[in-house]
């Protein structure tokens, strides 16, 4: 019976194919963004660990101030660090392998003709080591160079495309804002981060050297420590926020004035910004899947009305009260569940052409597809059934004398 | 062959509406047809005679009186129930053909069997033979807008016998054809009742239909006027 339910309902959808698609549209919609969006997230998920992963997932940054990835580094008026309590993390905590004290700005950087604004980093060697950063050409700095800040620099590949095109730089002499410096290293390139900044486009000059020619000052911005291996990445951060709090002498009580963030913690970061994308997305669906169940049950109550003659000879002939509900609850069923196949088809479709754009692995998930479909499905069922209750209870003499 | 009765109308009234307004449109009606019994109703417009069918047809229940078919009390039982009692013994003919549209002829009469269960193959096989009965097997695949009134109306008479019923109402069944499809239509009806024996029921405004018939009935304001039967022809 219910296999012939089901029979006749797709037997009514088809008998006005375009009518049927038009209705279900909400539902195609709702569906396919969710596919879509769900798809495209996960694969930037997955794209932000492997890229985590790459990064080392013992690296730990500390940065001044609180609520640093809303305000950005030095967004927040807390003050900076210095050199010493850099060497004093990398001293005291025996977990930390290497702490590079790092400052940055963006400045323009010029060769010749060729211009560029990129982000000029200061820092010294414990920084390539700690971030695996690797030569392409030329050599890190040296021991005397960073001491005596003198003026050399190592840029990324970005930087050098951007000025050399073609040509050799190691040996040329670039401006940075008033400075010149000679490039003595190229880095291999790391192409672009889950961020979506490029990690290529910079200039490296030895700290003193920022601090004396481009900072003006002695502050050092951030960190970039990494965990020892076999260590407890998070009892190292314990640690580092102990020693921080007592180098820059923060009373019992007293809140941070710096945050010590691991790369798991940028990716959850992350997350949360894919969740509060997601739940977004969840409201738009959750109203084109109400909107599309409204459609359905307005084009369900215009087919129980346009059949009453129907209904009335089903009746007629025998049929019980729940047969013509489940008649029509099923073909409201239908309806949706093929909404939200079409929904399903388009959705993956438009997170492949998404993965592409966007260059991220495309990872459709099984269970997220059961679930549209398993809505779909209910939201025929709750659409259907107040349609499909009128048809039930219609009396049969009236419905045969309809018309 | 023992008489048995399947319809017992005793003392039935049906009113629509109430007060003033209201329209007896049975009115104390008793009425007994037997089994293999082909009746026709006849009387002036808004006599009662479809009101007196739905009631027959377990369509509709009377206002008051005891209606017995085949012995079953139907006053007692409910909508459901009475939609079983229908799909078991009642077959139902109708002025206007009352076939699905977009439906083909074999689907239009395998429908009562789908309510019964029937598994498909089974029933394909009892449509075919009902179509066969009407003389349509050759039309089974067209839509009911591809054949003639005469043509449907077989369809719905093919549709009224598949499930093998005790009983088939029809009211004005020729009302919408000309006469020779008319005479077709009710020659058909009147084999049915004497090669097979169904009981059948019939409304018709035309004499030339009921005196196919071998009782007549006559209504006027919802009460039976005269009731005659004619003694079986040879
Ligand atoms: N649903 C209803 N509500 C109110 N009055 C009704 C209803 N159905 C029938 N009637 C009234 O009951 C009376 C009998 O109607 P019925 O349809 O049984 O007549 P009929 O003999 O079949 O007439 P016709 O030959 O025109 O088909 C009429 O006066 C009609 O107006
Ligand atoms: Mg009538």
């Amino acid at each position: 019976m219910l296999w012939e339910t089901v029979r006749l309902a797709i037997q009514a959808i088809f008998r006005n194919t375009m009518r049927s698609l038009l209705t279900v549209l909400g539902i195609v919609i709702g569906v396919a963004a969710v596919i879509a969006m769900v798809t495209v997230g996960q694969g930037s998920t997955a794209q932000v660990t492997a890229d985590v992963e790459k990064l080392g997932t013992n690296v730990v940054m500390v940065m001044p101030g609180q609520d640093v990835m809303q305000g950005g580094p030095g967004g927040t008026a807390a003050k900076m660090f210095s050199i010493r309590m850099n060497d004093e993390v990398q001293d005291q905590i025996p977990d930390v392998a290497i702490s590079a004290p790092i400052s940055q700005t963006r400045a323009r950087v010029i060769f010749g003709n060729e211009n560029r604004r990129t982000d000029v980093v200061g820092t010294d060697n414990r920084y390539f080591e700690a971030a695996r950063w690797e030569l392409l050409r030329g050599r890190f700095f040296e021991t005397g160079e960073i001491q005596s800040g003198r003026t050399v620099c190592i840029i990324g590949e970005t930087v050098r495309q951007s000025l050399f095109g073609n040509s050799d730089p190691i040996g040329e002499t670039v401006r940075v804002k008033t400075l010149s410096c000679e490039i003595v290293g190229l880095l291999k390139s790391k192409g672009a981060s889950t961020f979506g900044s490029d990690q290529d486009d910079f200039v490296i000059l030895p700290l003193k050297t920022y601090h004396r020619r481009i900072a003006g000052n002695t502050e050092v911005l951030a960190f970039y420590i990494s965990v020892r291996d076999g260590a407890s990445v998070e009892d190292t951060m314990e640690e580092i926020t102990l020693l921080m709090r007592d180098l820059r002498r923060i009373g019992r009580g007293e809140e941070d004035d710096f945050e010590v963030l691991d790369m798991k913690q940028f990716a959850t970061m992350l997350s949360g910004i894919t969740g509060i994308l997601t739940g977004l997305l969840s409201a738009v669906a959750a109203v084109s899947l109400l909107v599309g169940g409204i459609g359905i049950m307005n084009i369900m109550l215009v087919s129980v009305t346009e059949r009453t003659r129907e209904i009335g000879i089903r009746l007629a002939i025998g049929a019980q009260a729940r047969q013509v509900l489940l008649q029509f609850l099923v073909e409201a069923v239908i309806l949706s569940l093929i909404g939200g196949l079409i929904g399903i088809g388009l959705g993956l479709g438009f997170a492949i052409l998404g993965a592409k754009w966007l260059s991220i692995p495309f990872t459709p998930d099984f269970s997220v597809i059961l679930l549209a479909f398993g809505f779909s499905a209910l939201v025929g069922v709750i659409f259907g059934y107040f349609p499909a209750r009128r048809a039930a209870r219609l009396d049969p003499i009236e419905a045969l004398r309809h018309e | 062959m023992a008489e048995t009765a399947v319809v017992e109308l005793e003392d039935i009234s049906r009113v629509y509406g109430e007060g003033e307004i209201a329209v007896r449109a049975l009115d104390h009606v008793d009425l007994t047809i037997e089994s293999g019994e082909f009746t026709a109703i006849m009387g002036p417009s808004g006599s009662g005679k479809s009101t007196a069918m739905n009631v027959i047809g377990c369509l509709d229940s009377p206002t008051s009186g005891n209606y017995r078919f085949c012995g079953v009390e139907v006053g007692t039982l409910t909508r459901d129930q009475r939609a079983l009692l229908r799909r078991q013994y009642l077959g139902f003919v109708f002025q206007g053909y009352n076939l699905l549209p977009r439906t083909s002829a074999l689907a239009n009469v395998e429908l009562p069997l789908i309510y019964k269960s029937v598994p498909r193959a089974e029933r394909q096989l009892a449509a075919l033979e009902a179509l066969r009965k009407v003389g349509l097997e050759e039309r089974a695949h067209h839509d009911p807008s591809e054949l003639s009134g005469g043509q449907q109306q077989r369809v719905a008479i093919a549709r009224a016998l598949v499930s093998n019923p005790k009983v088939v109402l029809a009211d004005e069944p020729t009302g919408n054809l000309d006469t020779k499809t008319s005479v077709e239509i009710i020659e058909m009806l009147q084999h049915l009742n004497r090669d097979e024996g169904l009981t059948i029921i019939m409304v018709t405004h035309e004499q030339d239909m009921a005196d196919y018939a071998e009782r007549l009935i006559w209504m006027v304001d919802g009460r039976i006027e005269r009731d005659d039967r004619k003694p079986r022809a040879a």
